[in-house]
């Protein structure tokens, strides 16, 4: 099918574009950025006056709950969600039930995500069989069935040694291994260390739940020379360390959550379950360290941690709350918010969920690499259209997830987010139009 | 509209003959706070008794509470004698729908048994919600069920009535 | 993000649930004392009932056993005049029947007008308050380590009816203080009255230092934290510490923070010794304090009820 997307600003942060355009595409590829040719007949035209044109979306990290958990996502509804966030790149976690440790699991899920033509889909392996932290998985085989990169999901590692091990073979593949720095002991709480948690009574995550797992892992990293990509930073001990790290020339990267970005702990309130997240909200030195690093690119990537929750799961007491919130739809918003707040350009806030993602994923996305993440003539046509004055309430009935639970939820903020998509563009098909 | 005018301090003199004349050897005098104790307290003291008037409050027996909440005066209550087949004189400022004498009596059965209550008051106003009536009044009056009636004291303790219009 | 309204109070101030003593203003926490007062005296009559809550239902709700602060509860909404129903839901795991709010909406069909609540996880209140009807109030009888505002305001009630004046005092709070609600709310209660020193007293493993922002002053030695002090409030010593590394032994936690006549003597002369109960003689304090003439353990008790027909009487008077 040939699109003509007119007159809108696009924005490609890896070449540094950003003037006034048409995109012309044509099965599936970008065919002319600037000037269509004067044959080009496109069967749909897409009027983006007003909106940016950038290059889709890529969220490094969600829970899609299938298989496994479906009574808080399908696969169908969250794909959908994810375009609807302008998001055509997907990287999810390996803990579903069973975990992604099997090549044909993995296929399954690729094959079904293929079907469905909302956005592609990259999986992380299983780093350990079963998750359980133990025996390495068929690192090879899972990689050629499609896997990204190899996790161990939120689930410790507690000796030292398979963990060592498990860098070096990935290592032998150049794979990157992807883990969360979170102390199995020390991270047994419900909320961050500090004034809130003393007062509301809150079993507590100290720092040194993460800093001491950051400290292990960079160890081990100097040990094995393996690519490490670090998940979901919360402190700003945390950031300290990953500054020295790649100051040192180490092989790591970063990424921090949209709500790790934003909120504090102040926000939980009273209570308040949609503010139940893993890693828990932290103080404001933390998030401003951290929203200056997501600037400075210490940390390379901001990732949605798209986690729904259905009803029954979060009115619950907070500790009892199961942690997490949807976020696909919400990225790009609270991307903008970020950007606009920090006083950055559109170029550099929206690199952080475009092009500098898929240098993250490096290797892992084979010859999609060259192109995804970016406007390119010739690359995948792989395009987010959004709105960026326009503004939008949270609200149950906004969000396409299954899950309604997020701590920006208007009813409780008040606030409304920046940014609307308008159409997402995958693989040269519309797989999101705005009504 | 009239303005009525009402002299406390003449109706006072009033209600002590009359008082005077229902108290008998073993009467005992409780006044009904806060108006009423403190004609309670000078009747006691004009009259010569023995001992200490009694204070009872409604407070805790209201009819209103739901709508209300607790009002003030909770712990007025002080009876320094025993209720039971006692003969009790209650002295009340101002009568009106009776349910503040009804909740008062209700207050006065949680001390025991008496073998008589009585009711004398300043001012019958008239108005009443529930079947009492007091054996002596100084004055009946009829006023707009929106004007409040209270009874005040000055700090050299004379008495004078407000006439306020319900908000 | 938004400011929060606290939801203890309706939109007047007045207040409609007890959920924790942080939130709750000065002029309403003396409101509560002075009413208590006034059911002291009627607690004192032949006939201690009052009929301020006739026809009114209140359920107790302990999803973690205490038989005491129950009955004390169920005494307090009977001398109200309320029907008391008492439900013990038994605590099992997550493989549990009926969630928290299935049984709030069941019981809210059977036309409970109070709910009375213990939970063994903090919040658990705040969550039943938001989901029931407007016209059900919620007390919190103890919620996890967060708060035991009950407990808070008869312990206020104690030290005001044994030394009246609370600017001038100095209050050391002595155990298990980050594991206790108790604590929480005196520290809440203490400082909204405005003591001017209170001393948050015991190892660093059971007495965090952040604890420094609830308003206190934390001590890690005995012998300087009782130093002067007014007003001990000695907590339980519960023996799970033990096993979560807390601390070694109870032996050891009495050696070094239990309450003795020797380190009695450090305080004041005229010091009050006070405690939430249930005592545990021999390790967190000597039977000899606990029976001595400076404890009003048992006073605690008796305002106990008092306050809390209060409490109850207070919101149930008030409209959401």
């Amino acid at each position: 099918m040939r699109i003509l997307i007119t007159d809108g600003r696009v924005v490609d942060p890896a070449s540094g574009r950003d003037e006034r355009a048409d995109v012309a595409i044509d099965a599936g590829r970008i065919v002319a950025i600037g000037r269509a040719a004067p044959d080009f007949e496109p069967a749909r035209r897409i009027d983006a006056s007003g909106c940016i044109v950038m290059p889709g979306l890529v969220d490094l990290a969600a829970r899609l709950r299938e298989p496994g958990r479906e009574h808080e996502g399908m696969l169908e509804s969250e794909l959908k969600a994810a375009a609807a966030g302008g998001i055509t790149s997907l990287v999810c976690l390996p803990d579903t039930e069973p975990p992604l440790d099997e090549p044909g699991l993995v296929e399954m899920l690729k094959f079904r995500a293929r079907k469905m033509s909302s956005c592609r889909l990259f999986p992380l392996g299983a780093l350990t069989r079963g998750l359980e932290g133990e025996v390495l998985t068929e690192m090879a085989k899972l990689s050629e069935a499609g896997c990204v990169g190899f996790s161990q999901a939120d689930r410790p590692v507690r000796d030292t040694m398979v963990m060592l091990r498990a860098m070096q073979y990935a290592a032998t593949f150049g794979h990157t291994v992807w883990l969360r720095p979170q102390d199995g002991w020390l991270g047994k709480g419900v909320a961050a260390s500090g004034a809130v948690a003393t007062r509301l009574g809150l079993s507590s995550v100290p720092v040194a739940a993460e800093t001491v797992a950051l400290h292990t892992i960079i160890e081990l990293v100097r040990a094995t020379g393996a690519r490490v990509h670090l998940c979901r930073l919360s402190s700003s001990a945390g950031v300290a360390l990953v500054r020295a790290a790649k100051a040192e020339g180490l092989p790591v990267t970063a990424d921090v959550s949209v709500h790790s970005l934003h909120l504090t702990d102040d926000d939980i309130g009273y209570f308040n379950a949609d503010m139940r997240l893993t890693p828990p909200l932290r103080q404001g030195a933390d998030r401003d360290a951290l929203r200056a690093a997501l600037a400075d690119g210490t940390i390379d990537a901001l990732v949605s941690d798209h986690n729904p929750v259905d009803d029954d799961a979060k009115n619950l007491p907070f500790a009892e709350a199961e942690p997490g919130a949807s976020a696909v739809e919400l990225l790009l918003s609270l991307a903008l918010k970020w950007g606009q707040e920090m006083g950055l350009g559109l170029p550099r806030t929206l690199a952080r969920v475009t092009s500098d993602p898929v240098r993250v994923l490096g290797a892992g996305l084979g010859p999609l690499s060259a192109s995804a993440g970016r406007l390119v003539e010739g690359g995948v046509a792989d395009i987010c259209v959004a709105d960026p004055a326009a503004t939008w309430q949270v609200t149950r009935e906004a969000l396409t997830s299954q899950g309604k639970h997020t701590p920006f939820d208007f009813a409780a903020s008040g606030t409304a987010l920046p940014g609307r998509v308008r159409a997402t563009v995958l693989a040269g098909g519309m797989s999101f139009e705005a009504r | 509209m009239t303005t009525l005018s009402l002299d406390a301090e003449a109706l006072y003199t009033e209600l002590l003959s009359g008082v005077r004349s229902l108290v008998r050897p073993d009467t005992v005098l409780v006044g009904i706070w806060s108006g009423g104790a403190w004609l309670a307290e000078r009747l006691h003291a004009d009259l010569g008794l023995q001992g200490a008037a009694g204070v009872i409050s409604s407070t805790l027996h209201r009819d209103d509470f739901s709508a209300r909440g607790l009002a003030g005066g909770g712990d007025a209550t002080r009876l320094p004698f025993s209720i039971d087949d006692a003969k009790i004189l209650l002295i009340d400022d101002v009568l009106f729908t009776g349910r503040t004498i009804r909740a008062v009596v209700n207050e006065l059965f949680d001390f025991g048994r008496p073998r008589s209550v009585d009711l004398a008051v300043l001012v019958d106003r008239g108005g009443r919600e529930l079947p009492i009536q007091a054996s002596f009044a100084a004055a009946k009056v009829t006023l707009p069920p929106e004007q409040r009636l209270t009874l005040a004291r000055s700090p050299e303790g004379r008495f004078v009535f407000s006439f306020k219009a319900k908000p | 993000m938004l400011s929060r309204h606290n939801p203890q109070l309706n939109a007047n101030g007045e207040l409609i649930h007890l959920l924790s003593i942080d939130g709750l203003p000065r002029d309403v926490m003396t409101h509560i004392l002075d009413t208590a007062g006034t059911f002291l005296s009627v607690n004192d009559r032949e006939v201690k009932k009052v009929p301020l809550l006739r026809g009114k239902s209140v359920f107790n709700l302990f999803f973690e056993n205490s038989t005491r602060t129950r009955t004390t509860f169920e005494i307090a909404a009977k001398r109200l005049s309320a029907d008391v129903i008492n439900l013990d839901i038994a605590r099992s795991s997550t493989a549990k029947g009926e969630s928290l709010l299935d049984t709030i909406a069941n019981l809210s069909a059977m036309h409970a007008d109070m709910f009375v609540v213990r939970h063994s996880e903090s919040g658990a209140p705040y969550l039943i308050a938001r989901h029931c009807a407007p016209h059900v109030h919620v007390v919190n009888a103890g919620d996890g380590r967060h708060a035991h505002p009950t407990q808070g305001l008869l312990d206020m009630y104690a030290i005001r009816h044994y030394k009246r004046d609370f600017a001038q005092l100095s209050v050391a709070i002595v155990g298990d203080i980050v594991h206790s609600r108790v604590a929480r709310s005196d520290i809440h209660a203490l400082t909204t009255l405005g003591v001017p020193d209170i001393r948050a007293v015991g190892p660093r493993t059971l007495v965090p230092g952040d604890l420094g922002e609830m308003g206190v002053r934390v001590c890690h030695d005995m012998g300087e934290g009782i130093r002067g002090a007014d007003v001990i409030i000695m907590l339980r010593l519960q023996n799970e510490r033990m096993s979560g590394a807390m601390l070694p032994s109870a032996g050891e936690f009495s050696k070094t923070f239990g309450l003795t006549p020797a380190k009695l003597a450090l305080a004041k002369a005229d010091a009050i010794v006070m405690h939430p109960g249930p005592i545990n003689r021999g390790v967190e304090i000597d039977s000899s304090v606990a029976d001595g003439s400076h404890s009003v353990i048992l006073p605690q008790v008796t305002f106990g009820i008092a306050v809390r027909m209060a409490v109850m009487s207070i919101i149930a008077g008030n409209e959401a």
